[in-house]
């Protein structure tokens, strides 16, 4: 039920000549202000001298684009060990929250709630004082499995708590062992119904792999900042305007592929998402 | 919504790959090729070196490839250029004249750069075999590192813009804010003449507050000082009165006293031959100030 | 383990404690602020208003924070704009938070059915009353649970701004690294005080909710 353009939303009924007329005065009045900060901003950056060609001149240079590529290449490298990692991880402790031996319930419960209280920083600042001077990567990838599992864990526990009980009792009933009715029958619907929150912490886990430079593991924002710190005229601005893009295309793709394989899930013979028990 | 963010993703491809496609080839800077500046000296490298009593040495001999860490933002000290991806700068020679001391030529180095707060970790951790970078020797940190060397005694010192007259000395700092690099051995220092200390990664960043008048001077060893006013040439100075006593050795692995000794012996034959005269000269001394007198070794 | 009472540390790890929950106060109320206005444009039936807040969120959802401190550090000032370490801080995790809390008040309103707000209307409450009658309590109750983690996340977030000149947790870690006390005890510490926010956070979130729920 919508008329032509507006339709109704929860807190906005759906507009008469007047509201419209009041939406469209906002909108111009909106878009102007909006106009008027970017060109603020713009300005003052073209005043700094921001948009002098020289400063920009440094992305010109073949080695600098290398420089950029191995920085993306490294966080990616970063990004699938955790998160291959955090996943195995947090099946693992999901299960483990799960389990019937109380003993290993509260092993579980007790790392989970540890880790997702703990700073990534502060954790990965540790793992590489303590023991991985040498390889950060390893220091990187180890805290990032480690609090992304104990994340992942609650998102997959959910999950599975979600699935329809009738689906665990089939299962019990044609004589599947309690591992196999885990992994057959359970894990794979979880997995598939908590995709979009799975996918969500797993863009966190790919943003989170710029703490790398701070452990001086040579990811996109450590190469960035170099490119900052020894060109002439220091030019933070353009790499912060050339840098900051390219973690959002990173994300969005990664965002983007969820989608995709979510819906590629959805076709065929698996069209209800929801079994009906 | 889909085909619009296929779309966007499409076009930022596009345009990155037109970016690339117009890319550059770095060339060195043409001063260097200035036959009038000082050149820098070559070092011929040994060939018939045995250190089998360092572990460090026989692992690079092994590997082929000698890791030093060494800063890549000190002008004229340890300096990385992005359009070559060469490393230049004092300490880089003072690094080059041991390796090839030590049998590696200039291509079997592998510089790694290491801020000063990692720079411990690094060594302990054995991702660098030797580190040249501005490294005060202090007891402290004699208990996890251990230093070959003097081969350079630089001293606190002031850098401010060229149009500030208050700042003369360490006692005129008292409640201005004063920036350096966290870790550094210059915060404690500067902290008793009453100033507000901010500290961030790299000097860069406080030579870049320093150019927006954020702070009110930069304060570290007067040969990275005087680099950055080289290479902000007519916009920063240094103050030139030192107040501290900063010995630069060469850290290294902790129990290898085999390469200890081995560096020092480099350090000395190479002091003695002329070569760190001529280094100091086609770099630092590129700031306007004249070589100091080569320090004297002190073993252990 | 006893590190912390030697050699003058415990002022030190105080004033870091201290720092670190003004810092992330600070910065939750700007951000529920933010958020709030953030999804007060994105639900609003203004398209310009709409696109708007979608591209801010968008922007600032997928950017690391690290390069969002990075941004507003070495941004600004050449913009003129110059404020202290710690404002800036304050900004930096204000507006990362601030677009996730807008997702989740978002979220909040669009699962609370078209046909209560209809009804509503249909009985001649305006906006203020349907909003606050109907609306808001019922979104509140998907809100909270998202909301939670947010807030949570918002300390540990602020550990990253000890690397850019924030006298909070992880510098004192930097700083009592650089001592050179054992790696061990300084993280036992510090995990002791992150726990103890994160558990008082949690408690506060998990009394909301009680007081929120609705027997079924």
């Amino acid at each position: 039920m919508s008329t032509t353009r507006a339709a109704a939303s929860v807190l906005y009924d759906v507009p008469g000549p007047k509201a419209r007329l009041r939406y469209r005065l906002f909108g111009a009045l909106g878009a102007l202000g909006i106009a008027a900060l970017l060109w603020y901003a713009v300005s003052s950056l073209a005043d700094a001298g921001q948009f002098d060609a020289d400063l920009w001149s440094i992305f010109q240079y073949t080695t600098v684009q290398q420089r950029i590529l191995d920085g993306v290449l490294a966080t990616l490298e970063a990004f699938a060990l955790s998160a291959v990692g955090s996943l195995v991880l947090g099946a693992l402790l999901a299960v483990g929250r799960l389990s019937d031996h109380r003993p290993i319930r509260a092993v579980a419960t007790a790392v989970v709630q540890f880790f997702r209280a703990m700073p990534l920083l502060i954790m990965i600042f540790a793992l590489y004082q303590a023991a991985f001077g040498a390889h950060p990567l390893w220091a990187l990838v180890i805290g990032l499995t480690l609090y992304n599992g104990a994340v992942q864990a609650e998102v997959i526990r959910t999950g599975i708590n979600a699935v329809p009980r009738g689906q665990a009792e089939a299962a019990y009933a044609l004589g599947l062992r309690k591992t196999q009715v885990m992994a057959i029958v359970l894990i794979p619907q979880a997995v598939r119904s908590m995709l979009p929150a799975i996918i969500g912490q797993l863009v966190v886990t790919l943003k989170d792999t710029s703490l790398g430079y701070i452990i001086t593991y040579p990811e996109l924002l450590w190469e960035m900042k170099i490119i900052a710190t020894n060109s002439d005229g220091y030019p933070y601005i353009p790499v912060v305007l050339v840098g900051t893009p390219i973690y959002i295309l990173l994300c969005l793709a990664l965002t983007g592929l969820a989608q995709w394989i979510e819906a590629r899930g959805r076709r065929g013979a698996n069209r209800r998402t929801t079994a009906a028990a | 919504m889909k085909a619009r963010r296929t779309a966007a993703v499409a076009l930022s491809v596009l345009a990155l790959t037109a970016v690339a496609a117009c890319g550059k080839d770095g060339s060195p800077s043409a001063s260097s090729n200035d036959s009038a500046a000082p050149q820098l000296p070559t070092y011929t490298v040994k060939t018939d070196v045995k250190l089998d009593a360092s572990p460090v040495w026989t692992e690079a001999k092994k590997r082929g490839k000698l890791r030093i860490g060494a800063k890549s933002d000190q002008p004229f000290l340890g300096f990385e250029d992005l359009q070559t991806n060469k490393r230049n700068g004092f300490d880089i020679e003072i690094a080059k004249m041991i390796a090839a001391d030590l049998g590696f030529s200039a291509d079997q180095i592998e510089f790694t750069t290491v801020v000063s707060a990692n720079r411990e970790t690094s060594i302990g951790g054995g991702q660098i075999d030797y580190y040249v970078g501005t490294y005060s020797i202090n007891d402290n940190r004699k208990k996890s590192v251990s230093f070959a060397g003097p081969y350079y005694i630089a001293g606190q010192d002031l850098l401010v813009n060229k149009d500030n007259t208050d700042i003369t000395g360490p006692e005129a700092t008292k409640g201005k804010s004063v920036c350096t690099v966290t870790g550094s051995t210059s915060i404690d220092k500067i902290k008793t003449y009453g100033a507000n200390v901010t500290a961030y990664d790299t000097y860069t960043q406080c030579v870049e507050k320093l150019l927006t008048k954020e702070v009110d001077a930069v304060t570290t060893d007067d040969a990275i000082l005087k680099g950055y006013a080289a290479k902000n040439a007519g916009k920063l100075k240094v103050v030139g009165k030192t107040f501290s006593t900063e010995k630069y050795g060469v850290g290294l692995k902790l129990d290898d006293a085999a390469l200890r000794g081995a560096i020092s012996d480099a350090l000395k034959a190479h002091e003695d031959n002329g070569d760190w005269k001529k280094a100091y000269d086609a770099t630092l001394g590129l700031s306007g100030s004249a070589a100091p007198a080569v320090p004297a070794l002190e073993r252990y | 383990m006893g590190i912390l009472f030697e050699d003058g540390n415990f002022p030190l790890f105080v004033h870091g404690f201290l720092k670190t929950l003004e810092l992330s106060a600070l910065s939750a109320l700007f951000a529920l602020v933010l958020g709030t206005v953030l999804a007060a444009f994105r639900v609003s039936p203004v398209p310009v208003l709409r696109t708007f807040g979608t591209a801010w969120v968008t922007v600032f959802r997928n950017t690391p924070l690290t390069m969002l401190f990075f941004a507003v550090t070495f941004v600004l000032p050449p913009l003129d704009v110059h404020f202290d370490s710690f404002t800036l801080a304050v900004i930096a995790l204000s507006v990362y938070t601030g677009s996730f809390v807008c997702e989740v008040l978002r979220a909040g309103i669009n699962t609370v059915p078209l046909g209560q707000a209809e009804a509503a209307r249909s009985l001649g409450m305006g906006f203020g009353q349907t909003l606050s009658l109907v609306v808001l309590p019922q979104a509140a109750r998907t809100v909270l649970a998202p909301m939670g983690s947010v807030f949570i996340a918002l300390p540990r977030n602020s550990a990253i701004a000890g690397g850019f000149n924030v006298a909070e947790l992880f510098s004192v870690q930097k700083t009592l690294t650089e001592k050179g006390y054992a790696i061990v005890a300084i993280f036992v510490w510090l995990a002791l005080a992150y726990l103890v926010i994160s558990f008082a956070i949690n408690a506060v979130f998990s009394t909301l909710e009680r007081r929120l729920a609705v027997a079924r």
